[in-house]
Formats: structure tokens, sequence, C-alpha cells
């Protein structure tokens, strides 16, 4: 009965809608308006010259204080060295294009305002003008020569090699969750192999090679040192996924088949942030952002940053995957060359 | 050179033979199978509109999920079916829909319904031509891209849905079923109806390559064409070089998916086993799909350059600004449009030496089109302007270029794309710069066209309601999606729920949803204006806006050859708009400078 009554509703709505539209047609023959070349009328002419006027007006300020409302929410708490850099010249662009977008945006709807039909006047002819073209060519043409430079400058710092004393975490995505691997106490990560992969183990590690029989695998969060650079070694065990640390400005796609990796170095530790944002369950999350099925959007990890110290306390507390599965051992066999399987290694990331 | 005469010959015959020849045609070969560039014109475009509903009403339902993640939406399931459970909708099913949105968008609407009606419709009609070159070519290219549409459409209602790994179908995701549902049949069909697609793309871009170089009437040299002309013809170009690397790469993927090869494969384990596919590079997919991926976002958006160019001039009264300039700056995103395609590619592992290179190419870009804008704007200035339907929507096409280009070059510039890629920041930028604008250039086109395709006026009060309607939207929509990509909301997230890091912004979500959903009811005044317009619309007169090209120069409703006697020979550009000393405030192309010795230039008096 209701959808009955709503559907009743509506179609009325429609008739309605459709016999003003009738009366307003009648009503402009009858009036003669019809018999002028479109566009010529004053009346519409002033209604929407004055309506693109109050769009600019009333738009610019709708702008202006969503953008400012927006403000405090849309600003990610910065956790990084290279975010200082890349947030930097994102706000500078942002500046430059700001003038751009106003200069530009108000001519575009004055003009339409101030130039509106009238029977009276006559356009401008006015077909070309070099050298005002040349202007307007070399101004942009300047501006981004510049800001190439900027980013080129931002761009080479930022993917340069990672330093030898970085400390390396392995991230490897899966649908649709994160495996994490730290190279334990030797600093070598092992061989894995996509083939090796099974329910207990799944990286894929080949625990015949003997630098891997201290890795730690999995452990609930990830946890990387204050200050120190942290090298991620990335990669991807079926479809691409991609390692998004918003709060570092890390992105990196997770390829299979093709080893990735980004280093960065953390600026704040978890607890910092904690205080300073007055979120005292705040946390470094890690999201997925190239489209990897049903479960992309649910694909998080916790990151947290440690003093130093703290970092080395909780490192060393971590019990490597070789101890905490010993039967894993008893499928390979023990003392295979380690040069062998190295050959293979598809850890290799220069 | 000789089947042009051929061609040529055959046309000019007399008016009566025309009519004769008009009665002999069936309602097949008049309406359906037709030759004549107008229908095939006429039979993309309502294919367009078609798909663009599709294509609509496709994002409102995915905006429903995000801007109400936590409602049930059991009212959905007489719609769809299984893939909404308990109100829920299937995440899944919502990448799906994401996916044809794109892919329904970008090709079947932009590039078809954009570039097959204008392109078809105006090349003969602008330079002085009976027809395209092949008639019958120009035919299939419609035909095959109605069979795209017809494999495309079915896919929509396949059991493991359609293609559901992004328009951009990447592989692995796309390539094996086990990742995800759509990559069954659904991307097969997807597969199948591309390579359709790409066949019509080609038939059609050799037919307005070749009509435009060979079929122009006497007097039309390449400096005379309307912006239009160029820009449809420098489409037709880019179209013709990109659109096979796509059909490579798609050939590829279908080896892979078919027949065990290992393209873009190497290393997988998935659904519980290792894959034996080796060696194979999910980056090489990436390097050739956006090979085509980055030219066809500038097919999208050339034609609809030259559309507004052309209504510009004619409703502001005034000759374009720089007609060289832009010329010139058509040809040079043409080129560039080939050499930028990797700055899709930045944070994908590829080296970053090439990230630099192509954050230079991609920057230079910016140049040509702000010419552009400038030059619009300069037309503009002291104009006399007529603010008809078309017109709003082209001054608003400026707007909205405007605000999505700046972004670019953000997004260009490969340290910021870092923490911007793949996030809203994007789908706010593409949004605004191809796909509302191109669509404010194609409802600019259809407005500016309407009489001369139907004979008829489309109505202008409700051009007007439609006109403010979508406009408002548009901003209300793709704004805030700015604020949303800064705070880092990843795109084709089905929720953002899951991270504290997104579990804000709740509320702009569903002012988001809200405003899409009134822009998508405003384009039914504009499907009931159409519509009626056609039936019952004021009869145009042949020449309602006043303008110096052509088409205006025929019938209120050409026939089949379009001039009923001679085809008129052109003797100046197409702006002369205003020109001081001539009485009326425009000069048709046809006038020889004979006729007009009061308005003539200086440089123009040796040609009286």
């Amino acid at each position: 009965m209701i959808t009955f009554a709503i559907g009743l509703s509506i179609v009325l709505l429609l008739v309605i809608l459709f016999l003003l539209f009738r009366i307003g047609t009648l009503a402009s023959i009858f009036r003669g308006s019809s018999k002028r070349a479109i566009g010529t009328s004053s009346t519409s002419n002033k209604v929407n010259g004055t309506l693109l006027l109050l769009f600019l007006i009333l738009g610019g300020a709708a702008f202006a204080w969503s953008f400012a409302d927006a403000w405090d929410t849309m600003i990610l708490p910065l956790a990084s060295v290279h975010g200082d850099w890349t947030d930097s010249l994102f706000w500078t662009t942002m500046i430059v294009i700001g003038i751009v977008f106003v200069i530009t945006q108000i001519l575009l709807f004055v003009y339409a305002y101030k130039y509106k039909h009238d029977d009276n006047k006559r356009a401008y002819y006015y077909s070309h003008n070099n050298k005002l073209e040349i202007v307007w060519t070399l101004i942009p043409a300047v501006v981004m020569a510049l800001l190439v430079f900027a980013g080129w400058k931002t761009w080479s710092k930022i993917t340069s090699a990672a330093p030898q004393n970085a400390e390396v975490v392995e991230i490897m995505g899966k649908q649709f969750n994160w495996l994490v691997r730290y190279p334990g106490a030797d600093g070598k990560l092992g061989v894995a192999r996509h083939t090796l992969i099974d329910a207990t183990n799944d990286f894929g590690v080949d625990f015949s090679d003997r630098n891997s029989l201290d890795d730690i695998i999995n452990p609930l969060q990830i946890h990387v040192p204050k200050g120190k650079p942290v090298l991620l070694k990335i990669r991807s065990r079926d479809v691409i996924h991609s390692v998004f640390l918003p709060h570092f400005r890390v992105k990196m796609d997770a390829v299979p088949g093709m080893p990735t990796k980004f280093w960065f170095v953390p600026t704040k530790t978890t607890a910092e942030m904690r205080s300073e944002t007055g979120n005292p369950d705040f946390n470094y999350e890690l999201a997925c952002t190239e489209i990897c099925g049903r479960g992309h959007f649910a694909m998080r990890y916790v990151l947290v940053v440690d003093e130093p110290e703290e970092y080395e306390a909780w490192i060393q507390s971590q019990v490597p995957f070789a101890e905490q599965n010993p039967d894993i051992l008893a499928k390979f066999p023990t003392g295979t060359g380690n040069s062998l399987v190295a050959e293979k290694s598809a850890e290799e990331v220069k | 050179m000789s089947s042009t005469d051929i061609s040529i010959n055959k046309d000019v015959h007399h008016a009566h033979e025309e009519h004769d020849h008009h009665h002999d045609q069936n309602f097949f070969e008049k309406y359906i199978f037709s030759q004549d560039h107008k229908v095939i014109g006429k039979q993309f475009l309502f294919m367009g509109i078609f798909w663009a509903f599709i294509g609509g009403f496709l994002s409102i339902l995915f905006r429903l999920q995000l801007g109400w993640p936590d409602a049930t939406f059991t009212f959905l399931e007489p719609i769809l079916g299984g893939w909404v459970a308990n109100g829920k909708i299937d995440p899944e099913f919502y990448l799906a829909m994401v996916t044809m949105h794109g892919t329904i968008m970008v090709f079947f609407v932009l590039t078809a319904g954009l570039s097959g009606t204008f392109s078809n419709f105006l090349i003969p009609l602008q330079i002085g031509a009976r027809d395209m070159a092949s008639g019958f070519m120009n035919m299939l290219s419609f035909w095959f891209f109605f069979l795209a549409s017809i494999v495309m459409f079915i896919s929509l209602f396949l059991e493991t849905g359609p293609a559901g790994g992004g328009w951009t179908i990447y592989p692995p995701l796309s390539a094996l079923p086990q990742a995800i549902k759509g990559s069954a049949g659904g991307m097969t069909m997807w597969l199948v109806s591309m390579a359709l697609f790409i066949v019509s793309q080609l038939l059609g871009g050799v037919n307005y390559i070749t009509t435009v170089i060979n079929l122009r009437t006497k007097g039309m040299s390449m400096t005379k064409l309307p912006l239009t002309i160029w820009a449809f013809f420098l489409t037709a170009i880019l179209g013709l070089l990109s659109f096979p690397v796509l059909f490579s790469a798609a050939l590829l993927l279908i080896f892979d998916r078919s027949f065990g090869t290992s393209f873009y494969l190497s290393d997988i384990y998935i659904g519980g086993e290792a894959l034996a596919h080796t060696g194979g590079s999910p980056i090489l997919f990436q390097h050739l799909f956006w090979f085509l991926g980055h030219p066809e976002v500038y097919i999208v958006i050339l034609p609809t350059f030259g559309i507004v160019s052309e209504v510009i001039a004619t409703n502001a009264r005034k000759p374009i600004f720089g007609y060289r300039a832009m010329i010139g700056s058509l040809l040079g995103i043409s080129l560039l449009s080939f050499v930028v395609w990797a700055h899709h590619m930045f944070v994908t592992g590829m080296n970053p030496f090439l990230g630099s290179v192509f954050m230079f190419l991609t920057l230079i870009i910016a140049v040509p089109s702000a010419v552009k804008v400038f030059n619009w704007l300069a037309t503009l200035w002291r104009g006399n302007i007529r603010f008809t339907t078309a017109m709003l929507f082209a001054v608003a096409f400026v707007s909205l270029f405007i605000s999505g280009g700046l972004t670019g070059i953000i997004l260009g510039n490969s340290s910021l794309d870092i923490q911007l890629h793949d996030t809203y920041f994007v789908i706010a930028h593409f949004h605004l710069v191809m796909g509302a604008a191109a669509f404010f250039g194609m409802f600019t086109g259809v407005y500016h066209w309407f009489p001369k395709m139907f004979g008829r006026m489309l109505d202008e009060k409700l051009g007007a309601v439609h006109f403010w309607m979508t406009f408002v939207s548009v901003y209300l929509v793709f704004m805030p999606m700015h604020y949303l990509g800064i705070a880092g909301f990843p795109r084709r997230y089905y929720s953002w729920s899951t991270f504290e890091a997104f579990n804000v912004f709740a509320d702009m979500n569903s002012f988001i949803s809200i405003a899409a959903i009134m822009g998508f009811s405003a384009q039914f005044i504009f499907l009931f204006n159409f519509i009626y317009s056609i039936f019952r619309g004021r009869r145009a007169s042949a020449n309602p806006w006043h303008s110096n090209t052509l088409e205006w120069t025929t019938p209120p409703l050409p026939g089949h050859g379009n001039w009923p006697g001679e085809i008129p020979a052109v003797y100046r550009w197409p702006y002369d708009y205003s020109k001081p000393g001539s009485v009326e405030d425009y000069i048709p192309q046809t006038v020889p400078f004979s006729q007009t010795q009061s308005s003539n230039l200086p440089n123009e008096r040796d040609q009286e």
C-alpha cells in the first residue's frame, strides 16, 4: 500500500512538472520570446549571467569554508623525514596552483557575467596577439620547470639506495593480509620461494638456508626504531598489492615475481604520536592501495615505532620461526649448500 | 587519389536524383544498417546515452555503499539479487561495479559515444563532404561497437559477475579466476568485448583521418578548418596509434589466462597451490596498458576541446583567440600524450630514473593545456555572450577543466604521487578533468548540434535546469573528494571503517553520495528533453545559432548527401564573428571576400 502511495505521488509529481513545462513553453510562444535568436533574450541572459557570478561567489565561499573546516581532519600527522620534504613540496605546489585557480576562475565567471549579451553592443574582433601568447606560454613553462626541478631533487633523494645500517623488514602481500619477516640476529633474510609455501610456512622460507634459521616471522605488530633508516623489502605471493603507510608518506607496490623496496626514517614513536594527537589509542597503520580482490579494504597491519633501545629489547624477545616450529626443519634436508640456493634468491634488491 | 575522384563523381548529382535515391531505401537501410554518417552518428549517440545511464546508475549503487556503509540495502535485492545478502552488497560485486563504471564511462560513453557521435556527424558536414570516405566501414564501425556493447552488457548478468579487477585490469588479479570471481567468465567477456571495441575504433579512426585529408571541399585548407575538425582528426590519429597496443596487451592476457603462457605471471602461490607460471612481469602489462591508457584520456578530452572552442567562439560572437596557437597546442598535447604514460606507474617499482623522465614530460603537458585555457578566457573577454544551454556547458567545461587540470600538476610530480597515488585525490582529479569536463563537452555538443541532427530545438529552459543541477552537483561531489585524498583514503575500498586513520569523514561521504544522486537525477531531465524534443521540439531554422561553419548552410534536416545542390566552396576561416564593417555579426565560411569589401582586413584585400 505504501509502495503504491509512493509510486502514485511520484507519478503525480512528474505530471505536475510536465504541465509546468508545457505552460512555460506556451507562455514563451505567447510572449513572442521564442522568435528571437536563442540566447539574446535579456531575461535568460541576465538570469544565467547572474547565476554564474553567484556560483563563483557562493561556490568560492563554500570551498574556502569547507577546506578550512576539513583541515584538522584531513591533515594526517607526519612521522617520517622524507614526508617533511614531500609535504612542503605539496603545499608549495598547492599554493602555486591555488593562485592560478583563483585568478582563472574569477576571470572566467566575471567575463561571463560582464560580457553577457546586449542588443546594443558588439563583440570586439580580436583574433590573436602573438606577444601575449608567447608571454602566457613562457610563464607556465618557467613555473613548471621550477616544480619539476624541486620534484626531481626530492624524488632522487627518496629513491636513493638505502643506507647500509638500515633495519630490514620484509613485507609480503597476500590475499588478504600482510606477512612480515625480520632477518634476525645475523641480519640476513633466508631464501624464500613460492613453491615452498604451505599452511605453516606461508612465506615459503627455505629452511635449508642457514640464514633463515633465525628469521622472525609474522610478529603481532611491525616494530621499527625511531630515527634509524628502515628498509622495507616488499614482495607479493599472489596478485599485486601496495604497501601504504599514510603517516610516513610511504607507498610502494608489492608485485609477484618482482621484489620492490622503499626506505624511510621514522621520526616519532607511537607513544609520542599518542600524546601529540591526544588520542591514547593512536596506531600507525599499514593499508593496501592496489585493488587485490574481496578483502582489499581490510588488509590492515599495525606498525609500532619504538625508541631504539625499546626496539632492541623487542627484537631480542622475539622467537625465531624455526625455533617456534621445530617440526618444519624436518622437511628440509640439512647441509644443502647455501650458495646454490642463493643464486635463485628472489631477495636481492639493490 | 582515384578513389577520391570516384566518390566525388558519384556524389555530385542533382537534387531530384538525390531525392529519388532517398525513397529507394527501406527502413533497415535508412535507420538500421545505414551508411549515412549522420545516422551512424546518431546511433553512436543513442548507444552512448544508454551506456551513460548504466554507468551512472552503477556509480549511484556504489555511492550508496560508500555513503552509508552501515545501512542495509534490502531494497536493492530485486535489482541485484544474490549480490545483496542480508542487505549487504557483496564486496566483490562492489569491485565489479567500480570496474564496470570505469570501463563503460571511459570507453563506451566518452570514447565511442563522444568521438563516435561528433566525428561522424560533424566531419563531413563541416569540411563539406557528402559522406565519410567509406560509408560501409563507417557502418561496420558502429556495428562492431554494438557487438562489443552486447557482450559487455551480457557480462553484467553472469553468475560470477562482470570483470572486477578495476578498469585497468592489472594482472595477475585479472588473469586468475582464483583471485576474484570477476576474473572468470566476466573477464573473458570483457576482453572479447574490448577486442571488438578496438576493431570498431580502428575502422572509425581510419575513416575520420581519410575523410579529413581527402574530402575537404574547394577552398577548405587545413588552416580554414574549424577547431572541432582539428580535434577529431588528432583524436583519430591518437586512437589509431594507441588502440592496437591495448589489443596486444589484451591478447597476451588472453594467452596467459587460457593457454598457460607467462607474459604477465611469475612466482604465484594462490588457492593453496604454486602456479607453474614463471618469468613474466605484471609491470609489462601496465606499460602496455598505459601506452594506450594515457593517450586514451586525451582521446576523451581532445574532441571536447574542439567542441568547446567552436561553441565559445560562436556564442561569444568573437573569433577564437589564437586560432593557430589552439591548433599548435592540440598538436603539442597529442604528441606529448604518447610519452607520459608511466606517470601512472611511479610507485609500481619501476626504475626511479624513469620516474624522473616521465615527471618531466608530464609536467610539460601543462603548458599547452594552460595556453588553451588562457585562449578561451581571451575569447570570452569583450564578447557579446549568448547564454544558450550549449554555451553554459562550455563555460562550465572551462571551469571544470581548470579545477581538475591543476591538480594534475601535483599528481604528475613523482615525489608527491607517492602519498597521493591511488587515493581519492586521484579520483577527484580525473573525474573533474576527463570525466565531468568531457561529459560537459559532450552536453555542449548535443545541445549545440541537436537542431542539425533532428531538425528541432531542445528546450532551453529545461536545458538550463539540467545544466545548473548538473554543474552544482559535479562540484559538490568532486571537490570534497580532494579532502578525502589528502587524508589518504585509498580508492576501490568497500568501506574505510576497518582503519582508524580512515574512520573519519563519514558525513562527508554521505554528503558526496547525496550530491551524486542529485546529479544523476538531473540527467533524467535531459533524457526527457532529448526524447521529447526529437518528436515535439520547436522546429529549427537552418542556422539557429548564427554560426559560420559549413553544416549550418545545409537544410534544417539535411538528407542523404547533406547539400541538396552543389557542395558549397569555402573562402574564409570559420571565426569571422563581429568583424568590424560587416552588417551582421557573423560571416559564414561560404561568403567570398568580394561580397564583404566593407569588412575585409588589409591582408584580405588581395583575395577580393
